[in-house]
């Protein structure tokens, strides 16, 4: 096993219907050898294929619903698993229709990086489609990187020419998301040129494969580097006769990392205790890191519960914060309603008290005021809570900056949100 | 700006499990464990110890038994929830063949779908209202696209085509009354990182998942066991080959591979090498039709 080398890169696929994305997960899937014979054979007699004769529809890797076969297209997003000899790879393959935009912002949620497609022969005058805006936008907004397929280059022939105005519109997009030096790659999906290996087809272009791209994908931040976050997710008590605390917390360690005899902080209060056990299942601990599920017992009785948070560092509380929202709910925003915020493991009442503005999809410009948020849209909004919230900003620490709104009533997940800053 | 943990790859996918074990715990009111005795349940509840003790599980195992499974997987299941001290409820087919609630064409005819019929039944007389379960995205097309919380309305019923979304790992359990979830733990592990972890782990198996010779017959592309409930036709062949469940199911649906793998680091070998999916070489229930899981899942199956 080599998992000690390996490294994890999660992909999500994006852009507009019919762009190609299921293809594409389906080519870089059977070009790394990664689907199985009894799979192969499975496509090539599979209902609703709209692949010739003797050839396979690789979008029906992905596309493994009945509806989603039979209309040709991707409503829920869908995991898949494989490795090459230096990266073990998440493939989430997320639709491109605006009516399934909340599961490709859930795909995109479990993704570190997006593949952006665009088709190369449907641009007129290098304008790109709303769809490719906004997922490129959700993307960025969830903290991705971004990396663009030009992709159905056959169908223009492989022109440069063609190649050099999508590349065109698509720097202009990136530099008004703030996206910086995204790599932007011509593609033919479905025959498999540029995706796996450099094809001839495209001589003009000197840059890498899609798939070696994403190979080379650097690692970005070290979550142990970051502040220590705990968010406790249970109570554990310990029946026993030593004079050892008897209360413990148990939960995964979001960020930073955590050793014996370290002075934390519960909750907005700040209230000092030291850590004097870190347990597992079959291990005591001298430290701990971010990723890791231990148990954390405390010096004395700090009566924290489940929700609460400890933390070591700087760690700044707020009842009001700015953030985005991708609104996911049916149901449009309420403003006299009350939404539940969970934050780590907690949950918390909140209000919007402000749309400052929303993104319209179209010029990607900011609209004041405060329309009704509705099913689909980009909004920055004021937040009230009703204590105070943990206010790291997303971008600086994704574990706890991240947060879901539900609504009480429905139970519904209203929207994903992500911390700006403290309003 | 990405970021990323320095766990490795089995330790990251261990602690992500046991987080959610915790979420599914703590956001429930009455959960319970799917517990077969198959090595991904093995697994699952492996993780469960990791996850809570030294308390006890805050759930109890739930088998449901088709009355048709294989020799030994009944009594390590037991041993199994004996040994550990936990609760085994066990809800049987049989009893809803009984009630009248599933009805067979044949008495012999397979008992694999009506288990969502006794899952079902079994949710309504205990209160479930969260059951922990071990099936894994990789297994099938259908199951690649759920969530780790995937939620059933009143009928139980899967509705793909509206799942909740799901963002990051902050996991919304909330229900409305007789509504219920569906929670998978192993979500993002392959079968080789159950074998892995199965290894690493020393984790107990049924004897039948390692080489042994056993009596089949050759049916299209599988080895069909010969059992009681699927004996030879007549005039076919019978053999004894060595062979080994790549999963373990029920007798009227699973057939063997043929292997000499007889302990945990063989079956790693073979299964970097394997050119067929788990399923696709074992499971006779999902060649019905393509769509056969997912047809299955929205009647309630897990």
């Amino acid at each position: 096993m080599t998992q000690a080398q390996t490294k994890l890169v999660r992909v999500v696929t994006a852009g507009s219907v019919d762009d190609g994305k299921s293809t594409l997960i389906g080519r870089i899937l059977h070009d790394s050898q990664a689907l199985m014979s009894d799979q192969v054979d499975a496509l090539s007699n599979a209902r609703f294929s709209r692949a010739e004769e003797g050839d396979l529809d690789l979008s029906f890797v992905t596309d493994g619903l009945e509806s989603e076969r039979e209309q040709g297209i991707t409503i829920d997003v869908a995991y898949r698993y494989f490795a090459t000899p230096q990266t073990s790879f998440i493939v989430i393959d997320a639709p491109g229709h605006e009516q399934y935009t909340r599961n490709m912002v859930t795909g995109a949620s479990n993704a570190d990086v997006a593949i952006v497609l665009v088709d190369a022969s449907r641009l007129h005058q290098g304008a790109l489609k709303v769809q490719t805006r906004r997922h490129a936008t959700i993307a960025h907004l969830l903290g991705l990187k971004v990396v663009f397929a030009v992709n159905k280059m056959d169908l223009v022939n492989w022109s440069q020419k063609v190649f050099l105005e999508v590349e065109e519109s698509l720097k202009r997009l990136s530099r008004s998301l703030g996206i910086t030096n995204a790599a932007i790659v011509p593609i033919n999906a479905r025959s498999g040129d540029n995706v796996v290996s450099k094809s001839p087809a495209a001589s003009w272009y000197d840059g890498s494969s899609l798939l070696d791209i994403l190979q080379s994908q650097g690692e970005g931040t070290d979550l142990s580097e970051l502040p220590f976050r705990f968010s406790i997710q249970r109570v554990v008590r310990v029946d026993g006769h030593t004079i050892e605390a008897q209360r413990g917390y148990a939960g995964r360690i979001a960020s930073g990392q955590i050793a014996i005899g370290d002075e934390v902080f519960v909750g907005p209060h700040r209230r000092p205790t030291k850590i004097v056990r870190i347990e597992t299942y079959d291990q005591s601990l001298d430290r701990a890191e971010a990723g890791q599920s231990v148990t954390l017992y405390t010096e004395d009785e700090v009566d924290a519960a489940r929700g609460d948070l400890l933390t070591r560092g700087e760690a700044n509380y707020a009842k009001r914060v700015t953030a985005d929202l991708c609104w996911l709910d049916d149901q449009v925003w309420d403003p006299r309603r009350r939404y539940i915020v969970q934050q780590g493991t907690s949950s918390i009442l909140s209000r919007i008290e402000n749309v400052l503005h929303i993104r319209d999809m179209r010029d990607l410009s900011e609209v004041r005021g405060d329309q009704a948020l509705k099913l689909n849209d980009i909004a920055l909004v004021q937040l009230q809570t009703q204590t105070p919230i943990l206010a790291d900003l997303f971008q600086d620490n994704p574990k706890t900056g991240a947060f879901i709104l539900i609504d009480p009533d429905t139970n519904q997940t209203a929207a994903a949100g992500m911390i700006r800053g403290v309003a | 700006m990405t970021f990323f943990s320095r766990l490795l790859h089995l330790d990251r996918l261990e602690s992500e499990a046991i987080y959610i074990l915790r979420e599914a715990a703590a956001q429930s009111r009455n959960p319970a464990l799917l517990f077969s005795g198959g090595k991904d349940s093995a697994v699952l509840l492996h993780l469960a110890l990791k996850a809570f003790r030294p308390e006890k599980l805050p759930f109890p195992l739930l088998h449901v038994d088709t009355g048709h499974n294989f020799e030994g997987v009944t009594q390590f299941r037991d041993e199994t929830a004996a040994r550990l001290g936990e609760r085994l409820v066990v809800a049987h087919v049989e009893e809803s063949i009984q009630r009248g609630t599933v009805r067979l064409a044949s008495p012999t005819a397979s008992r694999n779908a009506a288990q969502a019929v006794t899952l079902l039944e079994a949710i309504e007389t205990h209160g479930f209202d969260l059951l922990l379960g071990g099936a894994r995205r990789d297994e099938d097309k259908a199951r690649a696209k759920e969530r780790v919380f995937s939620h059933r309305d009143a009928f139980g019923a899967w509705n793909p085509k509206s799942q909740r979304p799901e963002l990051w790992d902050l996991y919304n359990g909330r229900l409305q009354t007789g509504e219920n979830f569906r929670v998978f733990p192993l979500s993002n592990w392959t079968e080789l990182d159950i074998w892995t972890y199965i290894e690493r782990e020393k984790i107990a198996l049924p004897s039948l998942y390692f080489a042994h010779v056993r009596p089949v017959v050759r049916d299209g592309d599988y080895w069909r066991p010969v059992t009681p409930v699927t004996p030879a036709a007549e005039g076919q062949l019978v053999e004894n080959r060595l062979v080994r469940f790549r999963t373990v199911g029920d007798m009227t649906c699973t057939c063997p591979i043929e292997s000499n793998a007889a302990d945990v680091s063989a079956i790693i070998a073979e299964t970097r090498l394997s050119t067929l999916s788990e399923r696709g070489a074992t499971r006779m229930d999902d060649k019905v039709n393509e769509a056969a899981m997912e047809r299955r899942k929205r009647e309630g199956y897990f």
